[in-house]
C-alpha cells in the first residue's frame, strides 16, 4: 500500500516538475522583456521573441504538421520518431560494445595489478581526447577493415564512437566493484579453495552490481550523446544528429521546428534510462550488497 | 593415538622488511588434539589472528612447520579439513540464510538433495529454521553469527577455526551462543581453535587456554582447564560458570596475561599442572 502510494507520488512529482518547467517558459515569455535580461553587455536571460522562444504549445503542435512544404512530406512526429529510433539503435550498439570492452578491461585490471597500473592511466586519458578529433580517425581506420564480404559502414563508425564514450564509466565502475568484496569474503573463498574464475562468479561479480548499475546508466547517457554527436561528425544521415543541424536551418521561418529533434533526443535519453532501470530491477537481489552485514 | 588436529612447530611470522618489519609471531609451538577445544587469548596485536590464519593457510609462515591432521596446511585447506568463522559473519548479502549455509556444499559440488537435507539439519542445529528464506540484513548480529557458524559446520569438518566469532555480540547473546557452541561441539566432536579477548569465555569453552603476549607474539603459558576440575568441554554445562574451578582457571589465565614473565614463579606450569599442587 505504502509502496503504491510512493510510486504514485513519484509520478505526480514528475508531472509537476515538467509542468513547472513549461509554466516558467511560457510565463517568462509572456512577461519577460522583449530584449531579454542584460547584465552589462551579457545577456543572462534570452529574448522573448517568437523566434527565440516559441510557445510551448507551438512546439507541441509542430509535431503534428508536415516536416516541409513538399506534398509528400511526412508529419514531423513521424520523422522525429524514425530518427530517434535510428539514433537509439546506434546508441544501443555503442553501449553494448562499450559495456563488453569496459567489463573486459575491468576484469583484466582486477586480475593483475600490473595491468591496472599500466592500463588505468590510458583509460582515463582516453576521455580527454575530444570526440571531434577521433571521429575522422575512426572513419579512416574503419575504412581499412574488410572481413570477407563485410564492409565497414558509417553506422559502424558512429557505434564505435558511442562505445568510446560508454566504455569508460563501465571500466572504472566495474573495477571498483570487482575490488569491493571485503577481506572476510575473500578469505572465505580462499578457505574454500576456489580459483579466480569461481570466486569471480560467486563473489566478485555479484558484489560489483551496486557499482555497476550507476556505471551502466552513465554509459547509456554517454552512448546517446556519443551517437548523436558522432552522426554529425561522421556526416551520417537518418539520425537525430543530422536532424538537429538540418532543422536548425529552418529556425528563422519556422521557430518551433528545431525543437522537435531536441525533444526526440530527450525521449531517446529517457528510453535508455528506462532500459537500465529494467536491468536494475532484474539485478535487484544483488543490490543488497551495499548493506553492511555484521 | 590419532593424528593431532593441529600441530604447529617453531613457527615465525614476520611482516614487512627492513625498518618497518613487524615480528607477529616467534617460535610458536602448539598442538591441538583431535576433538580438543583450545582457546587463544592475549592482548590486541599479539598475533592470535595471524596464528589462526597460518593454520587456515590464508597466510604463510616465514619459518616453521604447520600440520593439520598430519598434512600440510595447504593440503588441508584444499581438502576442506576445517571450517572457519570470523569476527565478521561475512555472509553474502544477496543469498538467503539457507543459500549462505549451502554455499560451501554448492561450491564443492554436493548433490542438490544432499545439500537440502544438510541445510535443514544445520538450520535446526543453530535454531534458525524459521529464517531459512530471509536475507542476512533481516537478521540480528547474533543470528548472523549463528548462520556463519552453521556455514562453517556445513561440511562436517573435524576442525573448526574461529576468530573472535562472538566479539561483536552483547553479553547476553554471547553467553547463549557460548552454550550453543558447547552443545554443537559435543554433537559434532570437532576440534576447535578459538580466538577470543574474553577470559571467562576462554575458560568456559575450552579444554586448554593458550595465553599469548605481544612484541614479539609468542605463547607465554597454557592453562589446562580440565586440571582445575572443570569437565571436558564436551559435557560442560552452564553450571560450570559458577564452579570454583572456573574462577581458579580465570585467575590463572589473568595472572598469565598480566605478568607473562612471572609465569613459573606463580606456580603455573604451561601444562597447568602446578595448580593441583597448591
Ligand atoms: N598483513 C599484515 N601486514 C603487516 N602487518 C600485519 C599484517 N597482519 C598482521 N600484522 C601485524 O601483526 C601483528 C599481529 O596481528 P594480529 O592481527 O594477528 O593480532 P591479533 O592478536 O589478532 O589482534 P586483535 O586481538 O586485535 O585481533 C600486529 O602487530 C599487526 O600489525
Ligand atoms: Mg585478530
Amino acid at each position: 500500500m505504502a509502496q503504491l502510494w510512493n510510486r504514485f507520488r513519484a509520478v505526480v512529482f514528475g508531472v509537476l516538475g515538467v509542468a513547472a518547467v513549461v509554466a516558467t517558459w511560457d510565463v517568462y515569455k509572456a512577461f519577460g522583456p522583449e530584449q531579454g535580461v542584460l547584465v552589462g553587455d551579457t545577456r543572462v536571460l534570452p529574448r522573448t521573441t517568437d523566434l527565440a522562444m516559441p510557445h510551448s504549445w507551438e512546439m507541441l503542435q509542430r509535431f503534428g504538421e508536415p516536416v516541409t512544404g513538399l506534398p509528400d512530406a511526412p508529419d514531423a512526429i513521424r520523422a522525429v520518431f524514425d530518427a530517434s529510433m535510428f539514433s537509439l539503435g546506434l546508441a544501443a550498439r555503442g553501449w553494448l560494445i562499450g559495456v563488453v570492452v569496459g567489463m573486459l578491461l575491468a576484469l583484466l585490471m582486477s586480475r593483475l595489478r600490473i595491468v591496472e597500473s599500466a592500463l588505468l592511466p590510458w583509460v582515463i586519458l582516453s576521455q580527454t581526447v575530444p570526440l571531434i578529433a577521433i571521429a575522422p580517425l575512426v572513419r579512416r581506420w574503419g575504412s581499412e577493415i574488410q572481413i570477407g564480404s563485410y564492409v565497414w559502414s558509417s553506422e559502424d563508425s558512429v557505434a564505435v564512437i558511442a562505445a568510446y564514450l560508454a566504455f569508460f564509466p563501465v571500466a572504472v565502475g566495474a573495477l571498483r566493484g570487482l575490488k569491493s568484496p571485503d577481506k572476510t569474503h575473500l578469505d572465505l573463498m580462499r578457505a574454500y579453495g576456489v580459483g579466480w574464475w569461481r570466486s569471480l562468479i560467486t563473489l566478485r561479480l555479484p558484489s560489483s552490481v551496486p557499482y555497476l548499475l550507476p556505471a551502466l546508466r552513465l554509459a547509456a547517457a554517454s552512448a546517446v550523446i556519443g551517437a548523436v554527436v558522432a552522426e554529425v561528425s561522421i556526416g551520417l544521415k537518418g539520425g537525430l544528429g543530422r536532424m538537429v543541424i538540418d532543422y536548425a536551418v529552418a529556425a528563422s521561418g519556422d521557430p518551433a521546428k528545431p525543437w522537435a529533434p531536441i525533444f526526440g533526443a530527450v525521449a531517446v535519453g529517457l528510453a535508455a534510462a528506462g532500459a537500465i532501470g529494467l536491468l536494475g530491477l532484474a539485478l535487484r537481489p544483488f543490490r543488497l550488497t551495499g548493506v553492511s552485514t555484521q | 593415538m590419532t593424528e593431532p588436529a593441529i600441530s604447529v612447530t617453531g613457527v615465525d611470522r614476520v611482516f614487512g622488511k627492513g625498518r618497518k618489519q613487524v615480528v607477529a609471531l616467534t617460535d610458536v609451538d602448539l598442538t591441538v588434539a583431535d576433538g580438543e577445544f583450545v582457546a587463544l587469548i592475549g592482548p590486541s596485536g599479539c598475533g592470535k589472528s595471524t596464528l589462526l590464519r597460518l593454520v587456515a593457510d590464508l597466510d604463510t609462515a616465514t619459518s616453521g612447520e604447520i600440520k593439520v591432521f598430519g598434512k600440510g596446511a595447504r593440503q588441508a585447506r584444499l581438502d576442506q579439513d576445517y571450517g572457519i568463522a570470523f569476527q565478521q559473519a561475512g555472509l553474502l548479502p544477496w543469498r538467503t540464510v539457507a543459500g549462505n549455509i549451502e554455499l560451501p556444499l554448492k561450491i564443492h559440488g554436493a548433490a542438490p538433495a544432499l545439500r537440502k537435507a544438510r541445510v535443514a539439519e544445520l538450520l535446526e542445529l543453530v535454531g534458525l529454521t524459521d529464517f531459512a528464506k530471509n536475507h542476512p540484513d533481516q537478521l540480528s548480529g547474533g543470528m548472523q553469527q549463528r548462520v556463519a557458524i552453521a556455514r562453517a559446520l556445513a561440511e562436517s569438518p573435524r576442525l573448526l577455526l574461529m576468530d573472535e566469532p562472538f566479539g561483536a555480540l552483547d553479553e547476553i547473546t554471547r553467553e547463549r551462543m557460548q552454550n550453543e557452541l558447547v552443545r554443537i561441539c559435543a554433537e559434532t566432536g570437532a576440534a576447535v581453535l578459538f580466538v577470543t579477548h574474553s577470559i571467562p569465555e576462554a575458560v568456559f569453552l575450552s579444554d586448554r587456554v593458550v595465553v599469548m603476549s605481544p612484541r614479539p607474539g609468542r605463547i607465554t603459558g597454557i592453562v589446562d582447564v580440565r586440571a582445575d576440575g572443570l569437565a571436558d568441554h564436551h559435557d560442560r554445562t552452564e553450571r560450570a560458570r559458577d564452579q570454583e574451578g572456573f574462577f581458579r582457571a580465570v585467575a590463572e589465565v589473568r595472572a598469565l596475561l598480566h605478568g607473562g614473565a612471572s609465569t613459573s614463579s606463580a606456580g603455573v606450569e604451561p601444562a597447568g599442572v602446578g595448580v593441583e599442587e597448591r
